[in-house]
């Protein structure tokens, strides 16, 4: 049987995306029949592959890091998801966009530091101006939104996907569900 | 108009009555007052067109533009809460052209203002939230604004948050109409727009606001609320209004 390369990246999020991913139990079991998962939090992988078929992202892009490896995995995916509120709408990694990243950094790291506290500046990528939803980096191809997507709504989506059946007569969620 | 409008220093409409008329919605032959709307008359007859400013028991305000249908034989759009039907007049209530128009000003609403449902007192019982999962809406073509807004909680059980708020002004329509106090209003224009208590002072410091929660209960979204409230508990009773509308109508006969 021809398995379908699959890939599930994980930006700024919770990873409460991947939680619901597994809380599909046993229906894991079904798509892992149909699917190799080449890249993702869950397997080993440490460099995103060529010539994936579908990709699921978490997450908003907030950080030099996130905006590199997304267009990265753009090119390199046929079928890019965004998966779940942050990634849709950037949800709450969005609520510092507010205010300066100066202030965000302080506010984190110094002024709630025990002791001692100072912004790290070394071997940390560094936080973009504003986080974004990824479409406004890369051409998305489905938009599931959730927080998280409920197990149901992802199994739907990568059912459809997988069959070549058109996608969204299913859509079974909402911004902040 | 309203019927409130409508009814006053008229004659009894039992003994005088108004005009019938008929025309078309979807196809559909239906019958209305001559001063029924569009969208009254729609709802009677179980045609969803959708709404967001309208609150059955308040005035039509025409103000968020997603009750626009078509009317044939005109290039113009039509709001249907302020829209009174013609004899033979043919509306359409959904076409591709419509609910592309009405998802464009869903998207605008929602990048104009900080809208975070994962984390809004109001997720799961908010009519914005309601509606993009209506109209299909599942993300946000335009560039967010993220504008820094103000969370007013100075008032003893509730606050307002102006990143939630979408202008609809139902809590200005209710303060004013329904309760009598006007401490609700408006100021400022575009994007510069929000709705302030009094004159624009400290919700706690209103001396006109009698601490009713009408305008808590008819804000569609999580902008007014109840203190005390966490995600997703803000549940609001809305169906007081249109009772309250019509005691008052009957005890004016």
């Amino acid at each position: 049987m021809n398995h379908t390369r699959v890939a599930t990246v994980w930006l700024d999020g919770c990873s409460g995306c991947h939680m619901s991913l597994l809380d599909l139990d046993e229906r894991v079991l079904d798509l892992a029949d149909r699917i190799e998962l080449v890249y993702s939090p869950l397997v080993d992988s440490k460099e995103f592959p060529e010539d994936v078929s579908i990709t699921l992202v978490e997450g908003a892009v907030s950080t030099s890091d996130d905006a590199e490896k997304i267009r990265l995995i753009r090119e390199r995916t046929t079928l890019l998801v965004s998966l779940g509120d942050c990634a849709v709408t950037a949800n709450i990694p969005a609520m510092r966009n507010r205010f300066s990243v100066e202030a965000v950094l302080e506010r984190a790291y110094v002024h709630n530091a025990a002791i001692g506290g100072q912004v790290p500046g070394i071997e940390v990528p560094r936080l973009l101006k504003r986080s974004r939803p990824v479409h406004e980096f890369v051409d998305v191809d489905r938009f599931l939104p959730g927080c998280p997507p409920p197990p149901e709504a992802i199994f739907n989506l990568m059912s459809e996907l997988l069959d070549g059946r058109p996608t969204g007569s299913s859509i079974i969620t909402r911004f902040g569900a | 108009m309203t019927d409130r409008d409508y009814f006053k220093g008229k004659p009894r409409t039992d003994v005088n009555p108004v005009r019938i008329l008929t025309f078309k919605i979807d196809g559909r032959d239906v019958t209305a007052r001559e001063d029924e709307t569009i969208l009254t008359v729609a709802r009677q007859n179980g045609i969803f067109i959708p709404t967001l400013c309208h609150l059955d028991g308040l005035s039509e305000r025409g103000a968020c533009r997603l009750c626009m249908v078509e009317v044939k034989g005109s290039d113009k759009l039509f709001p249907a809460c302020v829209t009174l039907p013609r004899q033979d007049m043919e509306v359409m209530t959904d076409s591709p052209r419509l609910n592309e128009y009405r998802k464009k000003i869903l998207e605008l609403l929602f990048s104009e203002r900080n809208h975070v449902c994962s984390v809004c007192v109001s997720n799961g019982h908010c009519e914005l939230q309601d509606l993009a999962v209506t109209l299909g809406m599942s993300h946000v073509r335009y560039e967010y604004l993220y504008p820094r807004h103000t969370i007013d909680a100075s008032h003893d059980r509730f606050s307002v948050d102006h990143n939630r708020c979408v202008l609809c002004l139902r809590c200005i329509r209710v303060c004013d109409e329904v309760e009598g106090a006007h401490t609700w209003d408006v100021m400022g224009r575009g994007i510069l727009c929000k709705v302030i208590t009094d004159l624009n002072q400290p919700w706690g410091t209103s001396e006109t606001c009698t601490g009713c929660g009408k305008c808590v209960h008819v804000c569609p979204t999580g902008a007014l609320s109840e203190k005390g409230k966490s995600v997703s508990e803000m549940s609001k009773r809305r169906q007081f209004l249109p009772y309250l509308e019509m005691m008052r109508r009957e005890s004016r006969k």
